[in-house]
């Protein structure tokens, strides 16, 4: 076994996600402690130009027509692979749709630990995870020999990964990838929408303290008063009552208006992760203990249901006097 | 077509969480516990399958009070077989020996397909589904939100960020991990409820020897402290929307 900490870069199509770069810095805090080197791990078929400001002492590059893609079938059995070649101290994946699928596997696979939703890193080498919807924190020693890890974002911020001088890329010949059960017949595009929510500056959010499809529409006055835009938390688009374009979070868009009025959304961390860029949070939750009031500047208990149609009257009379 | 249906409780996110007087687990004494909302969409994926194309709903979980109404629940749902694990689950386990354990029993049902939820907010130590997966020998997607059979495949849509689809497609068995059912779980009466009480069998099958190795052991719980805590409004409605508009006017936008 050795110190090293490696780091499982994740990217798609072409892209490399901020995750990685958070991972890349979680990693420099846990080397720091172990002793040991940051090792990026790329796995694709011709990706070696996302490796240009990976922050890593080095970059392992593995390429094969099976990794062209992601599946887990074969990630899984190519860091398998690594892992038993090079016996790291921990392999950092992102909590994500591609690192979920591979570190509890793998976990399974090899028989070693595993953490998941780590959040930082102590500067003990202690682990910090974040469970609960964001209301509880657990820590506790890296287990050993090799401790899984998957990394939720907001512990570090992506430039923190990110580095002017290109890493030295070293390529690793590809495991045996085959006997894969798992095959990509497509990708299909997101749904454009009638506005880019990314890009607007006022946003309207709902969640699920809404109740009802047709309590919608005190969201949709608040926000034509207002001249904004609605949006959702994702059970509020699982419901059908608005469209995947007007998702916020993890799996819909990350946004930063001007000012996000979150009504009846509790701030779990797969919404909170794509609001964090907001200029300014105002929170109407009727849960003092809802962890949108630790990221929110302005926050009040009041019932969405007494509040934004008097809000909303309001935003009226002062723009029309 | 068989499909089985690990499903968990977990604690409701609605009530306060308190850390129990180890400081290293929540209180279960006042905690509320409610299905994990993955879960229920796991259910109403498979029942959706059951209905485009027949076969067996199963549901499995580990005993805990509260189980049995989620069963009936389900049953009134649609679900044909309820069966209760019977072990040392009070103190809760982590997801390597429950994932241990539900291999064990899950192979005897010989199931086409196993849908979990993608995730649990309590998991610790990885998501049920993937390490299920592995032990079983099957292969894993998750963050699924539509799967269609197909013979001996199945074809599924799995979840990247910003909306973006792959259409991935698995050989039988497999395990996925459900992010959202095609519609929203389903509604059902109290009355249907009721019924399934006084018709549907709870099965129950041992769970012995949980071996929880493979997780990690936690120091300490805590709750997490805010950078900078909003500036709480408080008073009526009409004085805190007041006091919202002159922050909008603040803030440039009205
Ligand atoms: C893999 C994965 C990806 C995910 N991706 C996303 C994503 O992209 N976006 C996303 O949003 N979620 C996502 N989620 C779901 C996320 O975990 C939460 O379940 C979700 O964000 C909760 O939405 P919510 O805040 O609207 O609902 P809840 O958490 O149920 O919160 C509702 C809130 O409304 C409040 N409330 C109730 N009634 C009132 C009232 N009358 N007045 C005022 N307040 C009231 C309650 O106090 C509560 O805090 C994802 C989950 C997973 C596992
Ligand atoms: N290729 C696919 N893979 C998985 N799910 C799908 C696919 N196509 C459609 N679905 C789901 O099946 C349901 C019916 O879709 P359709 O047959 O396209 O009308 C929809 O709710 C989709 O979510």
């Amino acid at each position: 076994m050795n110190q090293d900490i490696f780091v499982i870069i994740e990217h798609l199509r072409g892209q490399v996600a901020d995750i990685s770069y958070v991972m890349l810095a979680a990693a420099h805090e846990l080397a720091q402690n172990t002793g040991g080197k940051v090792e990026a791990v790329l796995l694709g078929q011709n990706v070696q130009g996302l490796a240009g400001n990976l922050a890593a002492d080095q970059v392992l590059s593995v390429e094969h027509p099976a990794l062209a893609d992601f599946t887990s079938d074969a990630y899984i059995k190519a860091v398998a692979g690594l892992t038993v070649e090079h016996q790291p101290r921990a392999v950092l994946f992102g909590h994500t749709s591609v690192g979920m699928d591979v570190a509890s596997g793998l976990s399974a696979h090899l028989g070693l630990p595993l953490v998941g939703s780590v959040r930082y890193f102590e500067s003990g080498g202690k682990f910090v995870s974040q469970i609960c919807g964001g209301k509880i924190m657990a820590e506790g020693e890296l287990p050993a020999p090799t401790a899984l890890i998957t990394l939720v974002p907001g512990g570090y911020k992506p430039e923190q990964g990110q580095s002017a001088q290109p890493p030295q890329v070293t390529q690793v010949a590809a495991p045996a990838l085959d006997g894969l059960r798992v095959t990509l017949k497509q990708y299909i595009e997101p749904e454009a929408g009638d506005v880019d929510i990314a890009k607007e500056p006022l946003l309207i959010a709902v969640g699920r303290g809404i109740q009802t499809q047709d309590n919608i529409s005190l969201a949709d006055d608040l926000a034509q008063a207002l001249g904004g835009v609605v949006c959702a938390s994702r059970p509020v688009v699982d419901q059908g009552w608005l469209p995947t374009s007007r998702l916020v979070g993890k799996s819909g868009k990350a946004v930063k208006p001007k000012v996000y009025l979150a009504i009846g959304i509790s701030g779990a961390p797969e919404h909170a992760e794509a609001i964090t860029g907001s200029n300014v949070i105002v929170a109407i939750n009727t849960d003092a203990a809802a962890p949108i009031f630790n990221i929110a500047k302005y926050g009040t208990i009041t019932d969405l249901f007494d509040l934004v149609p008097v809000l909303t009257d309001k935003v009226r009379e002062a723009k029309g006097g | 077509m068989n499909i089985v249906v690990p499903v968990k409780l977990v604690p409701d996110l609605v009530e306060e969480l308190t850390i129990d007087a180890s400081g290293a687990a929540l209180d279960t004494m006042w905690l509320r516990l409610i299905i994990n909302e993955f879960d229920d969409h796991a259910t109403e994926q498979a029942i959706l399958l059951k209905e485009r194309s027949g076969g067996q709903v199963t549901i499995i979980t580990p005993n805990a009070e509260g189980v049995d109404d989620m069963l009936f629940a389900a049953s009134a749902r649609g679900a044909d077989r309820l069966i209760k694990l019977v072990g040392d689950f009070e103190n809760g386990v982590n997801n390597h020996a429950l994932a241990r354990t539900l291999a064990t029993t899950i192979k005897d049902l010989q199931p086409d397909l196993v849908l979990t939820g993608v995730q649990a907010h309590n998991d610790l130590d990885g998501s049920l589904g993937p390490l299920l997966a592995e032990y079983l020998g099957m292969p894993y997607t998750g963050y699924v939100s539509g799967v269609i059979v197909n013979g001996d495949k199945a074809i599924v849509r799995k979840e990247f960020p910003g909306g973006l689809i792959a259409e991935l497609e698995l050989k039988l068995p497999a395990v996925l991990g459900i992010q959202a059912a095609e519609q929203p779980p389903r509604y059902v009466a109290i009355s249907k409820v009721r019924q399934a009480m006084k018709t549907a069998t709870l099965e129950e099958m041992d769970a012995p020897g949980l071996n929880p190795d493979g997780g990690p052991t936690i120091g300490r719980m805590f709750q997490p402290e805010a950078a900078e805590k909003a500036e709480m409004i408080s008073g009526n409605a009409d004085v805190v929307a007041d006091r919202l508009i002159g922050i909008f006017k603040e803030l440039g936008v009205l």
